[in-house]
C-alpha cells in the first residue's frame, strides 16, 4: 500500500492542432513538460502558477480527463490510465467559473443526478444532499434553477457536487476565480475544514495569498515545468537577497519594460494595471540600487508614487516564475508529411 | 438496479433540460407544422389524397429522426459548452450508460413531434388519424423510437470525439430519411441503396409504423427493428469506451 495519495512522475502533455487541408500545418504545444511530485494522504497541496502555466492540464491528467503524452500518475496507488474506474471512484473534481453545471435544472436536480452518477445509495441521497446544501449555505435555494444563481452560489454548488460521494482526493481547479472576497473567504474555510477531516486536497490557484493561507506545501509551475516545491516558509527564501522598487505610472509600454529588464542588477520586472494606473514592480539584487536608472528609463512617462521596500511572499513567487525555463520555446510548428 | 435508476434519472433530467429552452420550444412548435404541410402538398401534387395519413405519419417520423439526430448531437455539444461533458465522463460509470439517457430523452421528445405532426395534420388539413392496426401502431411507434435512440447512441460516440458534431448532423439528416423510407418508399430508390437501408434500424421501424397505418405485417418489421437496435446498442457501448479514451487522448472533451 502506498504512502501517497497522489504520485506524478515525469508527467508530460503535448497538444496537437491541425489547420489547413492542402498544406496542413500541425502545431504542437508542450503544456506540461515533465512534472514530478507526490502528495501525502490528508495533505493540502497547492499548485501555483500564472495563467497558461500548465496547472489545469496537470490536474486533468491526474483526474483521468486527459491521457499523459509521457510519464505516469497514480491516485492511492491506482494508475490514472490503466485503472481509470478505480481512480474515478476516489476523486472529486471542482473547477472555477460559471461552467460545469446543468443551468436549466435546479440545484437540487443537479445534485440528485450526480448522486446517481456516483452510485450513492438511494437511501442516503436525501440526507447527504441536505447535509451538503447546509455545508455550502444553499439550503432554501435548492429548488431554484442554476441559471439564476450568482457565481458564488454556483461555485458552492460545484463544491457540494464534488463532495457527494465523499472523495478521498479532491481536485480544486481555481475554485475562487471570479468570486467576491467574502465568498472566497468562506470557500477557503470550507477547503480548510475538508483537509482537517482527512481529505487530500490538490488546489490550483494563481493567488499567492490563498495558497499561503491554505496549503501545507506548494509547487510553483510555470511554462509547463515545476520551478519550486516546498512549504510557504521555504518558498519565501526565493526572494532573499533582493530589494523591490515600486513605481505607479501611466502609459508604460512593453519596450520600456524591456529596457528596465536590461538594467544591470535587475532580476525581474512586472507591470500590472491597478484601476487607471499601472504598477511597475522591479526586483533587483539587494546590493544594487537601480531606482535612479529605472526613473531615468521612465523619463517622459507620467509617474505617481515611487517606493522601495523589502520583498514579500508575492515577490518570491514572481522571482520563481520569472526565472528562465530550461527549454525556451514550448511551441513548435511543422508541415505535415 | 443502480444502472436502471441512473438511466431513469438521467432521462428525466435530460428531458427537463431539452424542454426548458426557448429555442427548443419554438422549434418543437413550428417543425411539426412544416412537416405536416410538406407531406400534404407532396401527396396532393402526386394526386394520392387517400394516402394522406401515411404521409402524415411519415412526416412525423422525419420529425422524430431530426429530433433524435440534432437532439443527440446538440445535447452533447451543449454539454461540452456547459462543461458538463467532462463531469459526466469523469463519473465512475460506463460511458455508454452516461450517454444513453441523452439519446432516450431525445427519442421521447421526438415522440411529441410525431403526435404534434398528426395533430396539426388533423387540425389544419383534416387528415383524420385512422390506423388499420391502432394497437400495433402503439407498439410499432415506441419500437421505432427505441431504434432511433440506439442508432443515436451509436452516433453519439462520434459526437463525443468531434468538437464540431453539428456538421455531422447536417450531413446525416436527409440521407437517413430517404434510405429508411420514412416518407418516400425505398422501392423508388436505386437498387444499390437496398442493403444500406436493410441494416438501418430506422428502416424497419419506419416500415413497422407504416404497416400499422396501412394494414400490413407489423410484427416482423418491429422484431427486425428491435434486433438491429440491440446490435446498435452493443456497438454503441463498445465504441463509447473506445471513443472516451480517444477523446481523453485528443483532449476534445472540453472546448479548449
Amino acid at each position: 500500500m502506498t504512502d501517497y495519495a497522489i504520485e506524478a512522475d515525469g508527467l508530460r502533455r503535448t497538444y496537437r492542432s491541425r489547420t489547413g487541408w492542402l498544406r496542413p500545418q500541425i502545431k504542437e504545444v508542450d503544456a506540461v513538460r515533465g512534472v514530478t511530485f507526490t502528495v501525502g494522504k490528508g495533505e493540502l497541496f497547492g499548485l501555483l502558477g500564472p495563467n497558461g502555466a500548465g496547472k489545469t492540464t496537470t490536474i486533468k491528467m491526474l483526474n483521468t480527463l486527459l491521457i499523459p503524452t509521457a510519464g505516469r500518475a497514480r491516485i492511492f496507488g491506482h494508475d490514472v490510465v490503466a485503472e481509470t474506474r478505480e481512480v474515478r471512484r476516489r476523486i472529486g473534481y471542482v473547477f472555477g467559473g460559471d461552467r460545469g453545471l446543468y443551468d436549466r435544472l435546479s440545484g437540487l436536480d443537479n445534485l440528485r443526478y450526480f448522486a446517481e452518477l456516483y452510485g450513492l445509495p438511494p437511501r442516503e441521497q436525501k440526507a447527504r444532499i441536505g447535509e451538503l446544501l447546509e455545508l455550502v449555505g444553499l439550503t432554501g435555494r435548492e429548488n431554484e434553477r442554476v441559471e439564476g444563481y450568482s457565481r458564488g452560489m454556483r461555485q458552492r454548488l460545484h463544491i457540494a457536487r464534488g463532495l457527494l460521494h465523499r472523495p478521498q482526493v479532491l481536485f480544486l481547479d481555481e475554485p475562487s476565480i471570479g468570486v467576491d472576497p467574502v465568498a472566497a473567504r468562506d470557500l477557503r474555510q470550507t477547503v480548510a475544514d475538508l483537509a482537517a477531516t482527512g481529505t487530500t486536497v490538490l488546489l490550483t490557484t494563481h493567488y499567492m495569498a490563498e495558497a499561503d493561507e491554505l496549503c501545507d506545501r506548494i509547487a510553483v509551475i510555470a511554462g509547463g515545468e515545476l520551478r519550486a516545491l516546498g512549504t510557504p516558509a521555504e518558498l519565501k527564501h526565493f526572494a532573499d537577497g533582493r530589494r523591490v522598487v515600486e513605481v505607479e505610472a501611466y502609459g508604460v509600454g512593453d519596450d520600456v519594460v524591456a529596457r528596465i529588464d536590461a538594467i544591470p542588477g535587475v532580476r525581474g520586472v512586472t507591470l500590472e494595471t491597478v484601476g487607471a494606473a499601472q504598477l511597475l514592480t522591479v526586483q533587483s539584487e539587494s546590493d544594487v540600487d537601480v531606482q535612479g536608472e529605472v526613473l531615468a528609463v521612465l523619463d517622459g512617462v507620467r509617474l505617481g508614487r515611487v517606493s522601495s521596500r523589502q520583498p514579500t511572499l508575492e515577490d518570491a513567487y514572481v522571482a520563481i516564475v520569472s526565472g528562465k525555463p530550461q527549454d525556451a520555446d514550448p511551441q513548435r510548428e511543422k508541415v505535415a508529411a | 438496479m443502480s444502472t436502471l435508476r441512473l438511466i431513469a434519472v438521467g432521462v428525466l433530467m435530460h428531458v427537463k433540460m431539452s424542454t426548458r429552452g426557448n429555442f427548443e420550444i419554438a422549434t418543437a412548435m413550428i417543425v411539426p407544422i412544416v412537416q405536416a404541410t410538406m407531406a400534404v402538398y407532396l401527396l396532393r401534387a402526386a394526386d394520392s389524397p387517400h394516402r394522406m395519413i401515411e404521409a402524415a405519419v411519415g412526416a412525423g417520423m422525419m420529425g422524430v429522426w431530426s429530433t433524435v439526430l440534432f437532439g443527440s448531437g446538440g445535447a452533447i455539444q451543449r454539454l461540452r459548452w456547459m462543461g458538463t461533458l467532462e463531469m459526466l465522463i469523469i463519473a465512475p460509470r460506463n460511458p455508454a450508460v452516461t450517454v444513453l439517457p441523452i439519446t432516450i430523452a431525445t427519442g421521447l421528445t421526438g415522440t411529441y413531434t410525431m403526435i404534434a405532426t398528426l395533430g396539426w395534420g388533423w387540425a389544419i388539413y383534416g387528415i383524420r388519424p385512422e390506423f388499420a392496426h391502432p394497437w400495433l401502431f402503439a407498439l410499432a411507434l415506441p419500437a421505432c423510437i427505441l431504434g432511433l435512440g440506439m442508432f443515436g447512441l451509436l452516433m453519439a460516440s462520434t459526437f463525443v470525439v468531434m468538437r464540431n458534431a453539428n456538421a455531422l448532423c447536417n450531413t446525416l439528416e436527409y440521407p437517413i430519411w430517404l434510405l429508411s423510407g420514412m416518407l418516400v418508399p425505398i422501392t423508388v430508390l436505386p437498387g444499390w441503396t437496398g442493403p444500406l437501408a436493410d441494416i438501418l434500424p430506422t428502416t424497419w421501424g419506419a416500415r413497422g409504423v407504416h404497416e400499422a397505418v396501412s394494414g400490413g405485417a407489423v410484427l416482423p418489421a418491429v422484431a427486425w427493428c428491435l434486433g438491429i437496435s440491440l446490435v446498435c446498442f452493443v456497438l454503441g457501448a463498445v465504441s463509447m469506451s473506445f471513443v472516451e479514451r480517444r477523446a481523453r487522448a485528443a483532449a476534445t472533451l472540453a472546448l479548449s
